[in-house]
């Protein structure tokens, strides 16, 4: 292979001997969740291939743990994630109009009683 | 405290690193998996950062140069760094392994360093500890787990350790002022690092179900600590400062 790069250059890689993809030969997927600080909740992040629990979490700390803060990380093997089908979606379709159930709303609504009296 | 023992030291461990973060980034790109690519990159960068911290100490409390010129512009004889960190990378059975057996060294190295009366190798010492406790945790892991993997992931850790043993040997080869770095309490000495470097590894090795190679003395690669190196460290040095070298007093 004809690189720019010196590194590549002398690996004398040969560009046509690649070899195709066969299926299930990639490693399977964990999901990683990322904890900025002691205590806080661990907020997921993305996603790290790797044969075992340990060869994740020591990818997922440099993956997701490179920049800015990380108190701890946890990694869980993607198929271990239980999750509703896309379809069933429209079970929150009217959540969003609850807004009774969203403290924020009571806050305003006195703010705008007590401005209406006066 | 002789500052030339302090000096032959610092330059010692600061070669080390520069060199080794110099080879282990020329897997940036192309490293085994895109994960990997990143973890190993990242380490190399950490490699080069405790070198400038190194050469900076040699700067500003001992006098040397400043650390660009040192890294950059020094001749192949006034390196100090063992003759493992120059090898090619080779396959990546061999840059794990010798990862492995670098940075456990290191990683005892600083321990030891955190309570030396040199207070500036102190102070870093305890400052990458972390960063240094994640390189041996990331060696160890991926150790265990190509020893376990099949027949052939097996076979190609024993042979690369088998190949980097005598080079490992060569990290400790002593210094001309061993006994004074150690009366001075700067730092116990390469010997006792050896002991509980193997002892470490040892341990981690068997763990894995690998052998500990049995090296001959008069097979140990001895000689870059002197300034006598391998036919790899001239290159890569070449190619290191080639940019530098075209105007060394540009401004970047």
């Amino acid at each position: 292979m004809n690189s720019l790069d010196p590194r590549v250059k002398r690996l004398h890689l040969k560009a046509d001997e690649t070899e195709p993809v066969h299926t299930n030969s990639h490693l399977v997927t964990w999901e990683v969740f990322h904890q900025d600080k002691r205590g806080k909740q661990h907020v997921h992040a993305g996603v790290v291939h790797a044969s075992s629990p340990e060869i994740a979490l020591i990818m997922a700390k440099e993956a997701f743990g490179r920049r800015g803060k990380t108190a701890n990380l946890w990694v869980v093997k993607t198929s271990d994630v239980f999750t509703f089908q896309s379809e069933d979606e429209d079970m929150f379709e009217t959540t969003p109009e609850k807004t009774f159930r969203d403290p924020a709303y009571y806050k305003v609504r006195d703010r705008i009683e007590k401005f209406q009296k006066q | 405290m002789n500052n030339n023992a302090l000096k032959d030291m610092l330059y010692k461990m600061a070669d080390d690193a520069l060199i080794i973060g110099h080879r282990n980034s020329e897997w940036t790109g192309i490293g085994p998996m895109l994960e990997e690519d990143l973890a190993f990159s990242s380490m190399a960068q950490d490699k080069i950062g405790h070198a400038q911290a190194l050469y900076q100490i040699l700067h500003e409390v001992l006098g040397e140069p400043e650390p660009d010129k040192v890294a950059f512009l020094r001749e192949e004889k006034l390196f100090k760094c063992c003759q493992l960190v120059e090898l090619p990378i080779g396959e990546y059975d061999f840059s794990l392994v010798r990862h492995f057996l670098f940075d456990h060294a290191e990683a005892i190295r600083y321990e030891m360093l955190a309570t030396s009366s040199f207070q500036p190798l102190a102070q870093l010492a305890k400052k990458i500890k972390g960063e240094i406790k994640y390189h041996t945790m990331h060696a160890d892991t991926f150790l265990k787990q190509l020893a376990a993997g099949n027949e052939e992931s097996h076979a190609r850790m024993q042979s690369a350790l088998n190949y980097a043993m005598p080079y490992a040997l060569g990290i400790f080869e002593n210094g001309g002022f061993e006994s004074e770095l150690s009366s001075q309490q700067v730092f116990a000495g390469e010997d006792a690092l050896k002991t509980k470097w193997l002892e470490k590894i040892t341990t981690v090795i068997e763990s894995a179900g690998l052998q500990l190679p049995k090296v001959a003395d008069d097979k140990i690669a001895f000689g870059g600590r002197k300034g006598f190196h391998s036919e790899y460290l001239k290159p890569l040095l070449e190619e290191m400062g080639e940019v530098v070298r075209l105007d060394p007093e540009a401004e970047w």
